[in-house]
């Protein structure tokens, strides 16, 4: 699965596009279509939701509203005690921290991996791919009780401290993987000149790995703006809310009967994801198959 | 010859000459090693304070009793056995996510991998196609999605709307606790994306020329997907069916929202995660919740020794 990267966007050879018949093509084109829509749907239903009068979001199932209504998304962002600008603000936060923690902690990792030599590499690499497969779940209740201990209970450092200690081990095995692409003529050119290894990790690897490191930086950005498990964990005031903890107090509160304000809060925190889908859809999927990824 | 000229060159003892030849050897050692282990230092400090230990610690909690409070007390394997014995809510979280599993997996799969095949066909618009079968993936773990299905199923929901067109009363699917399930069962199908484009990856694998020479000979279509496809397909099919397992295991966001954090209606929804987040975190038996993670790893782990081990026999490495 490591050398599909080059292919993936690759044109296939016609060889058997002219042999087809033409209404062969067109039930294929029919049938994709139609399931293209039925997976939308639901999506383009949620928006068109959040921008109808409130009196007709159960009425119809057509995705086109009688009249543009945006006054959801004026109840829906002061509908509870804390704004949901604050909540964006706080994801915004951590998610720019968690990228800067990974892109640097697992690519200086990835980089003693795949290039250094020294006593042990393949133990830790071995070690490292392991904690691949291990579920949080095992080490969660210790590691609350230390972020306890250390009073960092309701603030953020319990997610973002451990991403510049490398424990995202996923981005390391996909850097490992694109840095053991990159020649190795050329650090070894640079060694001969007398450049440490840190030299060669900055002003050689780094620079070329840009597609590596951005993808991972996305990923690490959407996983951690969508995670709601961590914050429901370590964030129990408020202020201190994350927008999808903002959004599950939403549906709890008494607003929950205000659903054109819960749809639009929904839409709004979909936004971002999908600016970075519209913009970088072909890293994330390069991305998913030369590793092969869960979600 | 002078007395001078019959000492060995450069007279030093035998103990610093020893001694030379060792801070020679440290310093070789040191300079081969250190560039390393400083650049693996910062994944070295998370693994043992962020991994290790707390994976210890966790498994020396799952005996005790511990309710933050209090330091542990010493239970022996009383967890366990009340697990294993006299814990009904553990076997419906079991039963859940089994039940999850068993049905989530085969059918994402197979839609992953009809599209992939359907998509592998040199169309037009392939790209635009794959964004859009891909676009749930990437929105799925989120809270809005699950509201969003929340509202879908619910009784007065898009998809009854959907369903009374055809004059076919639907149940109230999130609140009746024989639908639940599938409610989330098919929140989950969904999602095929991610397989699908790693099926995409294996099917580009497959040389074309083989399903051309099956064609001269006369295979038919579904015998060509029977005996090229799927045999040269195995390894990517192992692949994905073993990673979406041990993420329906531990799927938790969309059963928490759905069903406000309960796993109701009457323990329908109650993913074995779910289970575990309400025993440490609403009721503080951390001890409890200790053991039942131990349990998952050790699920976790029979299921892919047992994959690995009976993979020989069903998937192709073509060498």
């Amino acid at each position: 699965m490591t050398e599909t990267t080059a292919s993936v966007t690759a044109a296939r050879p016609p060889s058997d596009i002219t042999k087809r018949s033409l209404p062969a093509s067109l039930v294929v084109h029919a049938l994709l279509i139609a399931a293209s829509l039925l997976m939308l749907y639901p999506l383009l239903w949620m928006v068109s939701a959040s921008v109808r009068p409130e009196n007709e979001i159960f009425s119809s199932t057509s995705l086109i509203p009688s009249s543009i209504d945006l006054s959801s998304y004026v109840r829906g962002w002061t509908g509870l005690d804390v704004s949901f600008g604050r909540f964006f603000w706080n994801s915004l936060v951590i998610s720019v921290l968690v990228v800067t923690g990974n892109v640097i902690a697992c690519s200086l990792t990835a980089y003693a991996f795949a290039r250094l030599r020294f006593a042990g590499r393949n133990f830790w690499f071995a070690i490292m791919l392991g904690t691949l497969m291990i579920p949080y779940h095992v080490t969660l209740i210790p590691q609350y009780v230390l972020f306890l201990d250390l009073g960092w209970v309701n603030t953020i450092l319990p997610l973002v401290v451990p991403k510049f200690l490398a424990s995202d081990a996923f981005f390391i095995f996909l850097m490992v993987q694109f840095f053991r692409g990159i020649p190795r003529e050329l650090d070894e050119a640079a060694m001969m000149d007398g450049c440490s290894a840190w030299r060669i990790y900055w002003k050689i690897m780094l620079p070329l790995s840009l597609p590596v490191l951005a993808t991972a930086a996305i990923f690490s950005f959407i996983w951690t703006w969508d995670d709601f498990f961590g914050p429901l964990i370590y964030l129990n005031d408020m202020n201190t809310y994350t927008i999808q903890l903002g959004l599950r107090t939403f549906v709890d509160s008494t607003s929950a009967s205000d659903w054109g304000g819960l749809f639009a809060m929904s839409t709004l925190t979909l936004v971002p994801v999908f600016f970075f889908f519209l913009f970088f859809q072909r890293l994330l999927i390069e991305g998913i198959a030369t590793t092969g990824m869960k979600r | 010859m002078s007395n001078a000229m019959r000492t060995p060159a450069g007279a030093i003892s035998v103990e610093r000459y020893q001694g030379a030849v060792a801070e020679g050897r440290l310093r070789r050692l040191w300079n081969a090693n250190a560039p390393g282990y400083l650049f693996l230092l910062p994944w070295l400090v998370g693994f043992f304070g962020l991994t290790l230990g707390p994976a210890l610690i966790s498994l020396y909690l799952s005996f005790t009793d511990f309710d933050m409070l209090q330091s542990p007390r010493w239970v022996g394997m009383a967890n366990y056995v009340r697990i294993a014995t006299a814990d009904p809510k553990f076997s419906a979280a079991m039963d859940v996510t089994l039940t999850y599993v068993v049905f989530s997996v085969p059918f994402k799969l197979t839609f992953a991998l009809l599209v992939a095949m359907a998509l592998n066909r040199g169309l037009r618009g392939l790209t635009v196609y794959r964004a859009i079968f891909y676009l749930p993936s990437l929105l799925g773990g989120s809270v809005a999605i699950a509201v969003l299905w929340r509202q879908l199923f619910a009784s007065d929901g898009l998809v009854n709307a959907a369903l009374s067109q055809f004059g076919i009363e639907g149940p109230s699917w999130i609140s009746h606790p024989n639908y639940s399930i599938y409610t989330l069962v098919a929140l989950s199908v969904w999602q095929f994306g991610s397989p699908m484009i790693i099926f995409l990856a294996g099917l580009r694998q497959i040389p074309q020329d083989m399903y051309e020479a099956a064609s001269l000979d006369g295979a038919s279509k579904f015998r060509q997907f029977y005996k090229i496809t799927l045999p040269l397909l195995t390894p990517v099919i192992f692949f994905n069916a073993v990673v979406q397992t041990i993420e329906a295991f531990k799927a938790f966001t969309p059963a928490f929202i759905i069903s406000g954090g309960t796993g109701g209606p009457i323990n329908s929804t109650l993913f074995y995660t779910l289970y575990l987040y309400q025993e440490a975190f609403g009721n503080f038996r951390m001890g409890y919740a200790s053991a039942l993670a131990w349990i998952l790893v050790v699920i976790i782990a029979i299921f892919t020794a047992f994959s690995f081990l009976t993979s020989r026999y069903w998937v192709h490495y073509d060498d």
